[in-house]
């Protein structure tokens, strides 16, 4: 059976109010007594706060080019229609993969740290509790690499950006998701390297699959938008 | 006060001389370079217009050295009209990105935010560092855009298509004017992301114990807001400005339509919406306006309420309207394009709401005059240039009702009426609201106090300068002044000239006032006079209980636990005339909003 060589990490596996990052909560209020040990603290990390509130920005940003594409598409008279490369669909199922294997290594990662032995396998699920980030990470750089190869493809068809308008969407969209996912990659990256160095924090992780997820279900979007408009 | 020892601390005090003040980590440094940056970024906007003023008024008079600024904008010191245009688009971008939107929000909000809600910092401090660079850059770049190839671009801040996207065929600067404008702009939008993140994360996550949404400062609620419509406004501005560098630098046809002839040249462009850029634009255009205005509301709010001993006639419903505000902002844009050629019943959609929009204002404006009623204000800079910004809010505002309707709009738009609007209610209003933030927190910043005698010249000068210019904009505009032109050559623009001559006179005027401000400023950094203490206003809220100025983690070894709402002042059977929210004092007749 093989043993845990990682140190345990110095991590919280849910916030506990002694490394409570601010206090202050929904209800939190000081009662008149001054009696502090009635204050709750409920305010999560912000790390989990903040990934929201950059999913909404990129949300708003490709909602912008989505409206763009749409009335763009509506006023013109030169709007090409064309066939998306086929390798897009290869990579849709890529990128669905990686979130699969993503979850699988959360879970993963979610016992080591709570440093549970799951003797149903009989196996420790603890060692190298990287391996499916690992995996994750070459999805994701699959992923681009296909994309790369959807652009190459067109471009040696002879469409580049300015063919049409209808192509020049296509490069936008795709090629701002692409630096999107390079963002969830290096995320990825950080956290493969602070999980070896233990000091991955939980609200790291989970931000860090949030964003990932995102990216999955944002390139399945923009397929489904560039399918019906291009 | 609870034992610091319960808090993650984000990160040590710096010690190299870089790392303190040059790529600082620290909220309260990057506050600081947002400051010194929107000042920089004020004079040079605040040149532009002396010089375009100038011009305007006395056309054929050289202004000396401005050949150093352009050889073929200025040849003999007189600039063309392409560079009147030009600067003209420089000034406008220069105070609203960079002034109007890094001073009230960006500056204050950095420095005053973490304190106000009882925070060590914001909760991501990387990215609070590389917003400001971000931002610099961006500021660089536009600069830039001065000394290269034809000049800047002259297309107005708005860049309005099809000038914007045609190339060098638009005239001097809209080849590589507007590529260098895009990117400045693009890059901006990433730095204000990159701000609202923090700001939001640390209004929701980072308050102290006993700090509840509703015991936060007027100005923290406003920056919290100002950081929401943020995060949706600038994220919808970059991508307009990448498909607007894409029309130039990748040939793709945008914005362009087919066989467009300018200056005799066919357009290799094909198809694209001219008024895509528009919709786009003013989908953060109008945010914009708030996002400028918002933080200033907050500033004064918090200031009048110091200084008139009393609190708000209703916390709540100022929070309240400042959001309805915030929502109601995305859905006016489309009154900025009555005139565009869209479906005229789309005018009607967008003019109710813009008509709605007032009653938020109105409110915000009637709680602020039913508070100072019968209070006993005290006088000084700060509280002088608080009310400077209602008058001017309400003056601005009130022309606002007739430009929400389109059929005076036809008449109006495109007119100094336009001009004198939106220079009242966002312009001068926003900067009063910097104002009287710098002679409010300038201690607290600094350790020092500003000379109240020049705080007060500063004003009256700036007050009455600021009507005197601004609101003969007005009448120029019934009189039929269309904005943007360079020169009055026409039958019925000729008569105008001397109420130009008038406003030029007392621009120059204003703008020496703020040379006192900037004298005063820079003197009281070094030699004013050390402030008394660390609460020289009596005010009650977090950042005036904590040291002068505040420690690198805000609170030193103790964090702030908070008892009470944010403005307990003449709080019947209390101690004193104000009660801090750090105060454990037990009060009978508490004015709670929470």
């Amino acid at each position: 059976m093989a043993t845990t060589v990682h140190e345990p990490p110095k991590i919280e596996p849910r916030r506990s109010p002694d490394q409570a990052y601010g206090n202050g909560g929904w209800r939190s209020l000081v009662p008149a007594d001054g009696d502090l040990r009635q204050v709750k603290d409920s305010s999560p990390p912000p790390a989990s706060t903040g990934i929201w509130v950059i999913l909404a920005s990129i949300t708003m940003t490709f909602a912008a080019f989505s409206s763009a594409l749409i009335v763009r598409q509506g006023a013109a008279t030169d709007w090409r229609h064309f066939t998306l490369p086929s390798v897009l669909y290869l990579n849709t199922l890529v990128i669905v993969a990686s979130s699969i294997t993503l979850e699988i290594s959360r879970r993963r990662i979610a016992t080591f740290m709570g440093g549970v032995q799951d003797q149903d396998q009989g196996k420790d699920r603890t060692a190298n509790p990287a391996r499916w980030l690992y995996v994750t990470l070459f999805l994701g750089l699959l992923f681009v690499a296909g994309q790369t190869f959807a652009w190459l493809q067109l471009k040696s068809q002879g469409f580049g950006l300015a063919s049409n308008v209808s192509y020049s969407f296509f490069y936008v969209l795709t090629v701002a998701h692409a630096l999107h996912v390079f963002g969830g990659l290096s995320a990825l990256t950080r956290v493969i390297r602070k999980l070896n160095r233990s000091v991955l924090r939980r609200s790291t992780l989970d931000a860090t699959s949030h964003y990932w997820h995102f990216m999955g279900v944002l390139w399945l979007y923009l397929l489904l938008l560039l399918w019906m408009k291009l | 006060m609870h034992d610091m020892s319960a808090h993650a601390v984000q990160h040590g005090a710096p010690t190299s001389f870089i790392r303190k003040h040059v790529f600082s980590l620290d909220h309260k440094v990057i506050g600081k370079q947002y400051y010194a940056l929107a000042l920089l970024a004020a004079l040079i906007g605040m040149v532009l217009s002396w010089i375009m003023r100038i011009h305007l008024a006395f056309g054929s008079y050289a202004i000396p050295g401005l050949h150093l600024l352009s050889k073929t904008g200025a040849p003999g010191n007189v600039m063309t009209p392409e560079y009147y245009l030009q600067l003209m688009t420089m000034h406008g971008t220069i105070m609203v990105f960079f002034v109007l939107t890094t001073a009230p929000f960006a500056a204050f909000g950095n420095f005053f935010l973490p304190i106000q809600v009882g925070a060590e910092d914001m909760p991501f401090p990387h990215f609070n560092m590389m917003s400001f660079w971000v931002t610099f850059v961006a500021f660089l770049v536009l600069v830039a855009s001065f000394f290269t190839g034809t000049g800047p671009t002259l297309g107005g801040w708005t860049q309005y298509a099809p000038l914007s996207a045609i190339g060098d065929a638009g005239g001097p600067g809209e080849g590589l004017g507007v590529v260098l404008w895009g990117s400045s702009i693009a890059l901006f939008c990433i730095g204000q992301l990159l701000g609202s993140l923090n700001f939001i994360t640390t209004t929701l996550d980072m308050r102290t114990k006993g700090m509840s949404l509703m015991r936060l400062p007027l100005s923290a609620w406003a920056w919290f807001i100002t950081s929401l419509m943020g995060l949706t406004a600038f994220a919808v501005l970059m991508p307009a400005c990448i498909l607007l560098i894409l029309d130039h630098v990748a040939g793709t046809s945008f914005f362009v339509a087919s066989n467009l002839v300018i200056n005799d040249q066919l357009l290799p462009h094909s198809g694209g919406s001219t008024l895509l850029w528009q919709h786009l634009f003013w989908f953060f255009g109008h945010p914009e306006v708030y996002i400028a205005i918002v933080p200033g509301m907050g500033i004064v709010s918090h200031v009048l309420v110091t200084n008139m001993r009393r609190p708000m006639l209703s916390h709540r419903v100022l929070i309240y309207s400042m959001g309805a505000l915030a929502v109601l902002s995305y859905m006016v844009y489309g009154h900025h394009m009555f005139v565009s050629g869209m479906n005229p019943f789309s005018s009607l959609a967008f003019s109710f709401p813009t008509l709605v929009i007032t009653i938020p204002s109105t409110i915000i404006v009637l709680i602020w005059l039913g508070s100072l009623y019968g209070a006993k204000l005290r006088i000084n800079s700060a509280s002088l240039f608080s009310l400077g910004f209602v008058s001017m809010f309400i003056s601005g505002g009130v022309s606002g009702f007739f430009l929400a309707q389109p059929s005076i709009d036809i008449m109006l738009h495109a007119t100094y009426f336009v001009v004198g609007h939106f220079h009242l209610v966002m312009g001068v209003a926003a900067m009063f609201g910097i104002f009287a933030g710098t002679y409010f927190w300038f201690p607290k910043m600094t350790g020092r106090m500003m000379n109240e005698t020049l705080g007060k010249v500063h004003f009256w000068m700036s007050f009455v300068g600021a009507y005197c210019i601004f609101m003969p904009f007005h009448y120029l505009g019934i009189a039929g002044n269309v904005r943007r032109y360079q020169a009055f050559t026409d039958d019925y623009l000729i008569p105008l000239i001397p109420v130009h001559k008038f406003i030029t006179i007392a621009a120059l005027f204003t703008g020496f006032a703020q040379l006192i401000f900037l004298y005063n400023l820079i003197h009281s950094r070094f030699w004013g006079e050390i402030a008394p203490n660390d609460n020289p206003w009596q005010g009650t809220s977090l950042e005036w209980s904590t040291a002068t100025p505040p420690p690198h983690n805000n609170f030193g070894d103790k964090m702030p636990v908070v008892y009470h709402d944010p403005y307990q002042y003449s709080v019947e059977g209390a101690s004193s005339d104000y009660v801090m929210q750090t105060s454990p004092e037990h009060l009978k007749n508490v004015i709670d909003e929470k």
